[in-house]
Order: structure tokens, then C-alpha cells, then sequence
């Protein structure tokens, strides 16, 4: 049946099905093997590439293990001080109200550090996108407790597993979020299966598209794995995080535009 | 009905062997190499010779975007 | 050039300048004694009169990260605070400097250290010219000593801010910022609408992307870097320290002193060429770069110096610097929000120099 097949004449322009965005550099994601951030910032260059906004986007990557950003993205950037990303971008989008802005940002910057910059862009309905890398964990600095970590979750700051009574309880910054008048688009998605990536990415084209007609904050939280925080392989990360994370951190659109 | 049938490239020395796309590819045609790149990585690679169908399900999911796939009607 | 002539209060001449000077936003934090800047700012509608874009932030600290924002994408951009307030920024003005971004940012000092007092003092004098947050790195210092000078300095700050790509401060304080003067206003200059190369304005077809940073992990690099900011503060060394000196040729005594307690010092000075005492005054215009240089060549022709701040005793450290033991250099100030009388400086100046 393969006798007038020719696998390597396949392999040509034409018959192309998928290939790396251009809008990413060559250089090597600084990332474990395994890790979503990889997954999420490809995401974001397809949907930067198919929407033709290279020229048109400023992004701002926070502090954490997306610090370096600015390496894989062939695109304007700057790299904020840790949580401060939204104050950041708030002057970026008011300065430049034609450009495409987004902020990249983990949980500790995000829901720790940087919770009141983040609550006060979303809540004044800043024109920026925020995706909201969430693993539960601060990958950088080697594991430690997050202010996502689960209940009775290990880290390096929480060995015994996270007592809410004594370490109090995880925050999810989506609902919260959700909750302000400011915000337009918000929803909860992850990068682990090619469904999910399906999905992720159609988000993504959503808030692009809203943002160009300045609705308000996009907020997209992307839950994801952390392969060495959590001490375990990627896939036995992805089974984890479908098992304990995605039952509290439910996926799925939690404030959708009236249509 | 036509058959469809596909093939990958993987950028061997960018592959950081996590397997990711390997649970993915529904007709199981990825696997680890024994062999390792220059990172010590064991790089993924089309295992079975003609099972691929094209679908980039395994580029979809790759955090490191080191496959290339291609996809024709026969 | 006309110029508009207006009787207005420090803080108010700040923020009417930098409409004036074209200035693309400014972002601000309520604190006494420098709301007057937002209030005034919030009033003029800016945003109708220019473009210009006038933000509360939620914080200080938001404040300072919104200019670093904006001074990414290569605009004219400011904060105001007050000292603790400042204290709150310095997170921020190191990453700016980090970035080599330019800025203006204005301290209307007030006493502390803590919440302190809410009245004028000029105890941040060593947060504002050794750095203030972490890291090597210089903040260029302006001391306005009028509400003149308030308005002068906005456009001479961003002037310099992007000269050198670094953030400038105007370090004033509540005296100044609360007083009314006559001010001689700039006509409207026209904000910039040039893409300069370093900053961050959506990349190019076919040219190569711009990144914001401060971070370098490659140490000989981090290195290389370090060294290029003290070239930069070694060239405003060079080419921008400015003074203003009252009769220093003859003087046997010299009063160094720099905003409003420079201008309690002038009076001193007439009260003292009064009594026939020999005392001159150098009013220091930048705090850094510091008048090393002059105040040495003064230490050759004057028997003593005696720093004046409002401060437990700051500045005077430099002045000690500069002369490095060729005559006694002694301090007097008050502090607390405690604001010096020109006779209280001739005392002191009588007890710790003349008499000693």
C-alpha cells in the first residue's frame, strides 16, 4: 500500500500542516522539559502572527520563570519589576492607545506581589490583555509555596503540605477578578492536551479581538504544570494537574461578553 | 475516501524529550530515541514509518515548537 | 520668547510646566504636601489641552512602574510624591535606571524619618543623590529654591533625563512646594510624536525587536554595564553641575546650602556683610553631580564652611568630601519640620566657625 509513498517528497512547503510561528525567535525556550510556558508563549506569537500585529505589540513579562520572555518572542517587550506588569502596561495602552498590549504573568507575580496592580488595571477596565500563568508553585526561585498551592500541597515552603490555618488559603484571582466592572473577557484554560491548546487559542483570538475594540481587561489564566516544583515528570505533571488542580481551579469561560 | 497521510520533522537538538507528544499522537507513531542530542535529551521521532496521519496534535502540545508537520491526500 | 507672568504656588507651577513642556503623562499618588500637582493636573484637563495622559494610580509603587512604562515607549513621563512616598518608588527608579530610561520624578521633601511630619524638611538628601534603591546607579538631582525654579527645572529635567537616559528628580520640599511666587511661564511646546530607536513602540517589519530590561544574568556583561552608568555619571559630573554663589569672591566664611534654607542663607548673608563679617553663600543648583570641584577651590580662599539643611545633617557629608580636611566644615540645621531663621545661622555660624 506504501509502494508509491514517498515520505521525505512529503516534506515540502506545500504540504505543510503546522510549523513554529515566525513570530517566535530560534532562540531555546529557557524552560524544563515539559513546562506550559513553552506551549503558551507559541500560543500567543500564532495568534500575534495570524492577526498581523506583530508591528502592533508591546508586551510586558513580569519577573519569574517567564522573566525572559523577551528571548523567545521576536516582538517589542519590556520586562516589568515583579507584580508590577499591569502599572506597566497601564501606561504602555495609555500611551500608546493603538498598539496591541498584553502582560505575561505568573501566580507569585500575579496573585502575590502584583495582586493590588492587577486588581486596580482590571478593575479600571484597562484595553490590555493579562494571561495568568498559574502552576501553583514559584518555579524560579526552586519550588516554593504559591499563593495558588493547594490545599495540603508540597512545596519547598510548605514540606508537610500546605495548612490553610496556618498558611492560609489559595487565591483565585480569576474569580475575582471576573467579578470587577472593568473586566470584559474572562476565562480559565490550560495548554496540556491539543484540545486544550484548541481552546486556549481561540481565547486568545477572542481577547485580541476585543481588545481592538477596547472592551476592557482580558484576563486569561492558563493552568498549568511545573514539572521540577512539583518533583515529577512532565506527563506525571499533566495527569497531577488534571486530577487535583483542575477540580479547583475549574476550567472554562467565567465572564463572557453579552453577545 | 482519499487516504491522508503525514510525517514530522523534529529539531532533534531543541527537543527536551518531556514525552508531552508522545501520550498525544493518537496513532502512537512518536516515541523517545535511545539515542540522546547534544543535551543529553533522549529527542522525539516518528517511530513507526506510516501511521502518521498529519494531524499536528504533537506540534500542538510541544512547549518547545521543535516539530514540523506535513500533511497530503494520497 | 513670551513669557506668561502668573502668581501661583510651587507645586502648581510643577504641574503647569510640564503641560507647558510637553509632557506625555504624569502618574501620581495623593501625599501632603504634594497633592497639589494632581489636584492642578486633574483641574487643567491636560488630556484636551495636549494628549497629555494625568493617572491616580493605586499606589506609589504603581505610580513609579507606570512611568517606567511609559518611559519604555520612549515618552515624556513623571511622578510626584512626598518623601515616604518617594521611599516607595525607589523599587522602581533603580529598574528605571537599570533600563536606562528616562524620567522625571519631584519630592516635595517632608520631615521623617516614618510617617514623620507633614511639614518641610530636606532629610531625604541621601536617598535622593547616593541612589536611593538597590544597586549601582545615580539619580540626576535638581533643588529648585523658587517656584521659578519649580517650573524652570520640569523642562530642564526632561531635558536631561533624555540626554543621559536616566532619571532625574527635582528634590524640593514643602516650603517651596506650598509657597506662592511670581513664575514666569514657557509658551505650550508641542508633545513629541518621534519613535526613538531604544524604546519599546510595536517592532518593525524587518528590523530588530526593542526589550525594556534591567536584568543581565551573564556577570562580565552585567560588568560591562555597570561601568558604561559611571561613565554617565562621570559625563554629568563633567557637564552639568550648576550653583549659584553670593558673594563668595571676598568671602572669609562660605554657607553651602541648596533650596529653601539656600535662600534663608542669602538673608544671613546680608544680615552678616551687615555686622561686617566677610560671609559668602554657594547655593547648590544640582546635588548630583556635586560641586566637588568649586567647593574645593572655595576650601583655598575661605577659613571655614558650615553646611545648612534642614536635616540632622546630610549634605554636609559631601561638602566634607570635597574638601577633604582643608578647612573645618561644620553643620547646622534644624529639623522635625522646624524651619531655620537667618539669625539662627549666623549664630551658629559665629559659635562653630568664627568663635571656634
Amino acid at each position: 500500500m506504501s509502494e508509491s509513498f514517498d515520505k521525505k517528497s512529503m516534506i515540502d512547503e506545500a504540504n505543510l500542516a503546522y510549523k513554529k510561528s515566525e513570530v517566535m525567535t530560534e532562540n531555546v525556550l529557557s524552560y524544563c522539559p515539559g513546562c506550559g510556558h513553552g506551549t503558551a508563549h507559541r500560543l500567543i506569537a500564532e495568534v500575534i502572527e495570524e492577526g498581523d500585529l506583530q508591528d502592533k505589540t508591546i508586551g510586558v513579562c513580569p519577573v519569574g520563570c517567564s522573566v525572559l520572555m523577551y528571548n523567545s518572542l521576536d516582538i517589542d517587550m519590556q520586562q516589568a519589576a515583579h507584580g508590577r506588569a499591569p502599572a506597566v502596561a497601564t501606561a504602555v495602552k495609555r500611551l500608546m492607545p493603538e498598539k496591541f498590549v498584553f502582560t505575561y504573568q505568573g501566580d507569585g507575580d500575579l496573585a502575590a506581589i502584583g495582586t493590588a496592580e492587577t486588581l486596580h488595571a482590571c478593575n479600571r477596565g484597562e484595553n490590555f490583555l493579562i494571561v495568568f500563568i498559574n502552576n501553583a508553585i514559584y518555579g524560579m526561585t526552586g519550588g516554593q509555596m504559591a499563593p495558588t498551592t493547594l490545599p495540603g500541597m508540597r512545596s519547598s515552603t510548605s514540606p508537610h503540605g500546605r495548612d490553610t490555618i496556618l498558611m492560609g488559603n489559595p487565591l483565585k484571582m480569576t474569580e475575582l477578578v471576573a467579578k470587577l466592572p472593568g473586566t470584559y473577557f474572562v476565562t480559565r484554560q490550560s495548554v496540556h492536551t491539543p484540545a486544550a491548546v484548541r481552546k486556549t487559542k481561540k481565547a486568545l483570538r477572542k481577547a485580541v479581538e476585543y481588545q481592538q475594540q477596547s472592551k476592557g481587561t482580558c484576563f486569561i489564566e492558563i493552568v498549568s504544570n511545573c514539572p521540577s516544583g512539583w518533583k515529577m515528570t512532565a506527563l506525571q505533571s499533566n495527569e497531577w494537574m488534571e486530577e487535583n488542580m483542575f477540580p479547583f481551579y475549574p476550567l472554562g469561560d467565567i465572564k463572557v461578553p453579552e453577545e | 475516501m482519499a487516504k491522508i497521510r503525514g510525517t514530522i520533522v523534529v529539531d532533534i537538538e531543541r527537543c527536551k524529550g518531556c514525552e508531552v507528544c508522545v501520550v498525544n499522537c493518537p496513532t502512537k507513531t512518536i516515541a523517545l530515541a535511545k539515542e540522546v542530542n547534544s543535551k543529553g535529551y533522549h529527542y522525539a521521532y516518528e517511530a513507526v514509518d506510516d501511521t502518521c496521519i498529519g494531524c499536528a496534535n504533537c506540534a500542538m502540545v510541544c512547549p518547545d515548537g521543535v516539530i514540523t508537520v506535513y500533511k497530503k491526500r494520497l | 520668547m513670551k513669557r506668561e507672568l502668573r502668581l501661583m504656588k510651587g507645586n502648581e507651577a510643577i504641574a503647569e510646566a510640564a503641560i507647558r513642556a510637553g509632557c506625555d503623562g504624569y502618574f501620581g499618588y495623593p501625599i501632603t504636601p504634594q497633592s497639589e500637582i494632581l489636584e492642578y493636573l486633574m483641574e487643567e484637563k491636560p488630556h484636551e489641552r495636549t494628549g497629555m495622559v494625568v493617572l491616580q494610580a493605586e499606589s506609589e509603587v504603581a505610580a513609579i512602574n507606570m512611568v517606567y512604562g511609559g518611559a519604555g515607549c520612549g515618552k515624556k513621563v513623571m511622578t510626584s510624591s512626598s518623601s515616604p512616598g518617594i521611599s516607595l518608588k525607589q523599587e522602581g527608579l533603580s529598574y528605571i535606571a537599570g533600563a536606562e530610561l528616562p524620567c522625571l520624578v519631584v519630592n516635595i521633601v517632608r520631615g521623617g524619618p516614618g510617617l514623620g511630619t507633614i511639614q518641610p524638611a530636606q532629610s531625604d538628601y541621601f536617598q535622593a543623590v547616593k541612589g536611593g534603591g538597590h544597586g549601582d546607579y545615580k539619580l540626576l538631582v535638581l533643588a529648585p529654591a523658587s517656584v521659578q525654579e519649580m517650573a524652570d527645572f520640569v523642562e530642564l529635567g526632561f531635558e536631561l533625563a533624555f540626554k543621559y537616559r536616566n532619571p532625574v528628580m527635582i528634590l524640593s520640599d514643602g516650603i517651596i512646594g506650598q509657597m506662592m511666587e511670581k513664575v514666569y511661564l514657557n509658551p505650550q511646546k508641542e508633545r513629541s510624536s518621534e519613535n526613538l530607536e531604544w524604546a519599546t513602540t510595536g517592532k518593525p517589519a524587518g528590523s530588530e525587536r526593542t526589550i525594556i530590561t534591567s536584568l543581565e544574568l551573564d556577570s562580565a556583561k552585567q560588568e560591562v554595564f555597570n561601568q558604561k552608568l559611571i561613565d554617565k555619571y562621570r559625563e554629568m559630573e563633567r557637564s552639568e553641575v550648576r550653583v549659584e554663589e553670593f558673594q563668595t569672591e571676598d568671602a572669609d566664611y562660605l554657607l553651602v546650602s541648596y533650596g529653601s534654607s539656600a535662600r534663608i542663607c542669602q538673608r544671613a548673608v546680608d544680615l552678616a556683610r551687615a555686622e561686617g563679617l566677610k560671609v559668602g553663600l554657594i547655593r547648590l543648583i544640582t546635588l548630583f553631580p556635586f560641586p566637588k570641584k568649586r567647593l574645593e577651590e572655595l576650601a583655598g580662599s575661605v577659613k571655614g564652611m558650615m553646611a545648612v539643611e534642614m536635616s540632622a545633617g546630610q549634605m554636609v557629608e559631601d561638602v566634607m568630601l570635597s574638601v577633604c580636611g582643608k578647612v573645618p566644615v561644620v553643620h547646622f540645621g534644624r529639623m522635625g519640620g522646624i524651619i531655620p531663621t537667618p539669625e539662627e545661622v549666623i549664630e551658629n555660624l559665629k559659635t562653630k566657625i568664627i568663635g571656634g
